[in-house]
């Protein structure tokens, strides 16, 4: 009997403090996951300031499934399912652009608005009654701040009650914004990974790895630099690269925080993002957006990694945000975007592009030895000796179903998103 | 150096030898490669690039290359360029503006992927040293996996 119907089964998979190699590596665990996790909860569909005007649309893949993004003519945003009601073509196929009033599929001129609703049809008089009600399905959609998350399952779990206090990083890095307003900005990184999806997802607030597995970047990186005199100015590429070489110390001392559902981030106390030269003319223009005492509170707050599990984790410290679109049990697509914050000046766009070439692209020293690793648990996790994989690093039976802050090395949020996991995997 | 086909050439042939120290020696100290993320990409610093590097990183990367730690060069890649013959696009004041085509493919253990590629070599000075090598891939907007040595 598979997993799909045995759901004891898939809940053995997860105990409190280790899980299945299953979960990493099982083809029907994967379709069921597309099924159920990511169809269950809230999936990061793109931001608002990437379809400004109505009509402007973007296509991408939610839970294996295809969806247009789009602006209504009333100025609301709608996610749609991208399968014509009729034969189930695209009805767009452009990665974005704008549609104009409706969307017309190139196939037989079914039509639609841009809410989903069908238009016209040729010759409508030939099909049977209740065509008319024919459409392109309209999902459950929130943009919260820019950020627009779908549920693709007509009923579950509300937005706020889904994130909850987690949103308090989108609103950081929004707030980071003179104007409190965000814009992607310089295009998009796409690297293609080799591997499950949980383990980019996992790695992200993995505080043991980064002096073990980047020592060859940015342990070579600081080296570099030690040789310089010391009253040379410190690239921003230097700046970004060597504190991923920082020790156990300081990672354990940054602290990390969980909340229900998943979601959950380091650099509670500081980060890797701390010690970054200032900008004067941005701080000048924080203070007055916001009064002395906020501007220092929001530009004080630099978490690490803030993960909205499953799909979407950010740095509202450094601006830039990584999407995780699976696309097989052992293959995922990471998506990096950068964001100018309004009424910010040019070089805060400059470093949040700096900082996402060198860690997140295809070409990155940092994100080789990273992915090399992943590739690495993929093969290795064939293994049949050992079915588990271990996640017991400081963990605590009192840890489940609240918010957490406990030491930057715990494993914490790896049992926190599996728990989330197992929630809507398993109910 | 001083012709600026020769230059283009000897470059390419010293990255599939992997003398990156010699082919570092090649770049003025204002320096850049640069590799867009998007075709017709107006500019490196305001856009994504898959890599935008100036002398300090692109040191960065071989010193890399050569840590027992550089985890993911175990195997280590291996690369290949097949040049077109490089074509002068632009000659004034000894700046030497240089286009070719070429197929790169780089290889790492059974792995092997294989690039459409143009680079641009602004060329300066006497002996010629590279201020920009731009490379233009085909795909640079396409999902791409790991590409750990020098297009």
């Amino acid at each position: 009997m598979g997993y799909r119907e045995d759901a004891g089964a898939l809940k053995r998979l997860v105990q409190a403090d280790r899980v299945h190699r299953d979960v990493y590596t099982d083809d029907e665990v994967f379709q069921l996951e597309m099924e159920r996790l990511w169809s269950r909860t809230w999936i990061y569909a793109g931001h608002a300031s990437q379809i400004p005007h109505p009509g402007d649309f973007l296509t991408l893949d939610i839970a294996a499934q295809p969806v247009i993004a789009v602006r209504h003519t009333d100025n609301s945003i709608r996610v749609l399912l991208n399968r014509c009601a009729h034969k189930g073509t695209k009805v767009v196929y452009a990665p974005s652009g704008n549609a104009g009033k409706t969307f017309r599929c190139p196939y037989h001129a079914w039509t639609y608005r841009t809410d989903g609703s069908l238009l016209q049809i040729p010759l409508k008089e030939g099909y049977g009654p209740g065509v008319e009600h024919s459409g392109l399905v309209s999902l459950k959609t929130e943009a919260y701040r820019g950020f627009i998350f779908v549920r693709i399952a007509k009923d579950g779990i509300g937005f706020r009650d889904y994130f909850g206090d987690s949103l308090s990083s989108i609103d950081n890095l929004a707030d980071r914004s003179p104007e409190g307003e965000l814009e992607i900005a310089g295009g998009v990184l796409r690297y293609l990974h080799n591997c499950n999806w949980k383990m980019f997802v996992e790695n992200l607030n993995d505080t043991m790895h980064p002096m073990i597995a980047h020592a060859s970047s940015a342990g070579t990186a600081k080296k570099l630099w030690a040789d310089k005199p010391a009253d040379m100015p410190k690239p921003m590429s230097i700046e970004q690269i060597a504190p991923f070489a920082s020790d156990y110390k300081f990672f354990d001392d940054m602290g990390v925080k969980v909340y229900p559902h998943g979601h959950g981030f380091s650099g509670v106390n500081f980060s890797i993002h701390s010690a970054y030269s200032s900008v004067p003319e941005y701080e000048a223009a924080m203070k007055k957006a916001y009064g002395e005492e906020r501007a220092k509170q929001i530009l004080g707050t630099v978490r690490h990694n803030t993960v909205y599990y499953p799909s979407l984790t950010i740095k509202g410290a450094i601006q830039s945000i990584r999407i995780a679109r699976p696309l097989a049990a052992d293959k995922t697509l990471i998506e990096s975007y950068t964001f100018r914050l309004k009424g910010a000046p040019d070089v805060l766009l400059q470093r949040t592009i700096t900082y996402n070439r060198l860690i997140n692209s295809p070409m990155s020293v940092v994100g080789h030895d990273d992915l090399h690793c992943y590739r690495s648990i993929q093969e290795g996790l064939a293994a049949q000796a050992n079915d588990w994989v271990d996640l017991q690093r400081n963990f605590d039976v009192s840890e489940t179903g609240k918010e957490v802050t406990a030491n930057g090395t715990s494993e914490i949020s790896m049992r926190n998103q599996f728990r989330a996991w197992a929630e809507f995997m398993a109910p | 150096m001083t012709d600026p086909i020769q230059f283009v050439i000897r470059e390419a042939r010293l990255l599939d030898e992997k003398r990156f120290d010699e082919w570092y020696e090649l770049f003025a100290e204002d320096g850049h490669y640069w590799v867009p993320a998007s075709p017709d990409q107006p500019d490196p610093l305001n856009h994504n690039s898959l890599a935008y590097e100036d002398k300090l990183l692109l040191k960065l990367r071989i010193e890399r290359l050569k840590q027992p730690t550089a985890y993911s060069q175990k195997p280590a890649s291996r690369c290949h360029h097949l040049l077109q013959t490089p074509e002068i696009e632009k000659a004034a004041k000894g700046e030497f503006l240089v286009r070719t085509s070429f197929i790169y493919t780089e290889t790492r253990g059974d792995d092997s992927q294989r690039y459409a590629a143009v680079a641009w070599h602004t060329l300066v000075g006497d002996p010629l040293r590279i201020r920009l090598k731009r490379v233009d891939l085909l795909n640079c907007d396409a999902a791409l996996p790991s590409i750990q040595l020098f297009l």
